[in-house]
């Protein structure tokens, strides 16, 4: 399943870079883009786990860049 | 300017005068450091902060933490005026770095202000004024002069003209009619239209193209996960060599540790790839902005990136170079009068939406019954094959005629034959002729001029029509009829034979060459204003029906290629530059401050230029 999320209040394009990296570690994420320029994360992740993936995502990306806010 | 971004410069000016009076104050020790704490505080708190907390995070080597590092280092040495002086410069040029990322992504927001913001729904004979995607496909929608057509649609009533500017970068306006497709996106120019909606807004040629360019950055270029890659070998490598450069010389060759620790600051200043990490996105997505704004969709970087080094152009004919619409020149039956076999053709391909049986049914003129007609069998790169009255008709080429066993002779004009065949005995050819665009012999050479090398037709025509618009058009080699099988194995020949560099793009229509396009460096679709499949298939597709366009694509993925290129070798040649000088203490933090923020700056401006796509017409002038 292939969802787009808006990230509010990404500031740092090299933090964007260290967050697709970050997410694209994470299980069961088939492959993640974090767009600094359009302000978009674009996950593609297992459908039947696409919840708990999400959750794992919110955190690591709370990790890497705490200013910056996925909007569900 | 944002409120953020207000607040900022409010902080800047702020510390700014307070490290003037700072300076001035005829104070000395302890409390000359505590006053310019002060400024120091006021302008990089945030910076300081954020460092902490990231290192409580496991995230160590962010700009923040380097900054701070550098400035406490400065500060331990007692370089308090340049411990103020960097971090409020390095916050100058954060704050100009935003706005003017800002700024531009503003610009390739604007370019692509397509989404339309309301349709005007009929609904119990009234008109309401609805979202566009509360609209359902078979309802009837009304747009009045000067709005944007919010959906897709067929024109019930009213003729009018259509701005499609926004979608194709061409001026010209376009009539329409009732009867007529209409696509979302283009605007109404001179009288209302009533528009019965045949897709949901989801589905629009909008929607897609929004989506499209939307997604495109996802697609990267290589030059881009290069930088990625850089970014995160780089700043490790330039903090160990920092930490090397503090350490070593005082402890084994007797250095002035103040000295050598005010040279390591000035590394941790210029250690953020930032210039890079920045500038070279925005350079492509840029170009694919500036490009969707002259017609030209670009799926993503890494086309782009292809699209500069194309070698070899692979084009269709039908429909790409020539106009697709076809007349009927000569008639020439066997042992029956010439509409009669017109009659039989035309109901042959009545199911059939190929530009040949448009054409023929088009001569026919008058209404066909389908239901003279059953079953119907088209046979791709041949013709069709279909019962009309109880008799089996074949209409197609030589290769028919062979299957269907019936002796077929050729015809001395020029142009497509079209042989008959009716219960497996000949019974004569209709000759069929398309005309060249008048922008293709000029899009062939402004091909050549920009460095393609070779330029092929592939068509399933016959020899004598494919020879006949390759000699016109100055085309280099010409393959004729072929099936779309062949055109694949044919495209794969060719790219064994560039050199390993370049690209092949291949251009065609999109709706029969989905193999060929997907299997093409590059897969150009055009004319695809309104065909969803060409869309999908293709990774550029040209809007309206022009070739001229892919000198365009070609010009402006170079230029965004040159633009990246320049930002990569500036970038870095000017951070070693410092960084060496740093190391031997010929330039100090200031220099190192131009080295990180500058630098991003400067490249962020040159990426801009991206956006600004010259027009043919004019570039042509300049030069």
């Amino acid at each position: 399943m292939k969802k787009h999320f808006k990230l509010v209040d990404l500031d740092c394009a090299n933090c964007a870079a260290k967050m697709e990296t970050a997410i694209n570690r994470i299980d069961g994420v088939n492959s993640a883009t974090v767009s600094f320029l359009s302000q978009k994360l674009t996950l593609d992740a297992d459908s039947d786990r696409f919840d708990s993936i999400l959750k794992e995502v919110v955190k690591v990306c709370k990790k890497v860049e705490p200013d910056c806010v996925i909007q569900l | 300017m944002n409120g953020t971004q207000k607040r900022m410069l409010g902080r800047i000016l702020l510390s700014g005068l307070l490290l003037i009076v700072s300076a001035l104050l005829p104070v000395e020790g302890l409390a000359r450091f505590l006053i310019f704490l002060v400024p120091y505080f006021t302008v990089g708190w945030d910076v300081l902060w954020r460092a902490l907390r990231n290192i409580a995070r496991g995230q160590v080597f962010d700009e923040n933490f380097l900054m701070a590092l550098a400035t406490v280092g400065a500060l331990a040495i007692g370089d308090y005026p340049e411990a103020v002086f960097v971090m409020l410069f390095y916050q100058i040029g954060e704050l100009f770095q935003s706005f003017a990322v800002g700024k531009s992504r503003q610009s390739i927001a604007a370019l692509m202000d397509i989404r339309p913001d309301f349709a005007n729904l009929e609904r119990d004979g009234g008109v309401e004024e609805v979202d566009p995607e509360d609209v359902a496909a078979g309802s009837v929608i009304l747009v009045k002069p000067g709005e944007r057509v919010p959906l897709d649609g067929v024109v019930l009533e009213g003729c009018s003209t259509l701005n499609t500017a926004a979608l194709t970068g061409e001026s010209l306006p376009r009539e329409i009619a009732p009867g007529g497709e209409i696509v979302s996106g283009c605007i109404n120019l001179t009288s209302p239209l009533r528009v019965k909606v045949t897709k949901p807004f989801g589905e629009s040629t909008v929607a897609r193209i929004l989506e499209l360019v939307e997604n495109a950055s996802s697609r990267k270029a290589k030059s881009e996960a290069f930088i990625t890659k850089f970014a995160r070998y780089y700043t490790p490598i330039v903090v160990i060599a920092a930490a090397l450069l503090a350490l070593i010389p005082p402890l084994f060759f007797h250095g002035q540790w103040a000295d050598w620790l005010s040279r390591a600051c000035s590394f941790l200043v210029i250690s953020c790839p930032c210039a890079l990490v920045i500038s070279v996105p925005l350079a492509f997505f840029g170009g694919i902005g500036g490009a969707s704004k002259a017609g030209i969709l670009i799926k993503g970087g890494s086309y782009l990136e292809a699209l500069a080094s194309t070698e070899l152009v692979v084009f269709d004919k039908t429909g790409t170079l020539t106009q697709g619409t076809f007349q009927v020149t000569a008639i020439h039956p066997k042992d029956r009068q010439p509409e009669d076999l017109l009659e039989l053709t035309a109901l042959a391909e009545c199911w059939s939406d190929h530009p040949i049986s448009r054409s023929i049914k088009e001569a026919y003129q008058k209404q066909l019954d389908p239901s003279r007609v059953s079953d119907v069998e088209e046979r791709s790169g041949r013709g069709v094959r279909a019962k009309v009255d109880g008799h089996i008709v074949c209409a197609g080429n030589d290769k028919l005629m062979e299957e269907a066993g019936a002796g077929w002779r050729p015809c001395e004009e020029t142009g497509t034959t079209i042989h008959v065949a009716i219960d497996g005995v000949y019974a004569g050819h209709i000759v069929i002729s398309d005309r060249i665009k008048p922008d293709a012999p000029q899009a062939i050479s402004a091909l050549k001029s920009s460095g393609v090398r070779r330029t092929v037709m592939l068509t399933g025509d016959t020899k004598a029509v494919g020879e006949a618009v390759a000699r016109q058009l100055g085309l280099d080699e010409v393959y004729t009829q072929l099936l779309p099988a062949g055109k694949v194995s044919r495209v794969e020949e060719l790219m064994a034979q560039k050199s390993p560099k370049g690209a092949l793009a291949f251009v065609g229509d999109g709706i029969n060459d989905a193999p060929v396009l997907a299997r093409a460096d590059i897969g150009i679709a055009m004319g695809a204003l309104g065909s969803d499949a060409a869309i999908e298939a293709a990774d550029v597709v040209l809007m309206d029906d022009k070739p001229s366009k892919l000198a365009d694509a070609i010009r402006i993925a170079r230029k965004t290629l040159a633009i990246v290129r320049q930002n990569i070798v500036f970038a870095l040649a000017v951070k070693l530059l410092v960084l060496l000088l740093g190391a031997f203490g010929v330039a100090n933090m200031w220099e190192a401050v131009f080295a990180d923020v500058g630098v991003s700056v400067i490249a962020i401006l040159n990426s801009m230029r991206a956006l600004k796509q010259v027009p043919c017409s004019q570039a042509k002038g300049a030069s």
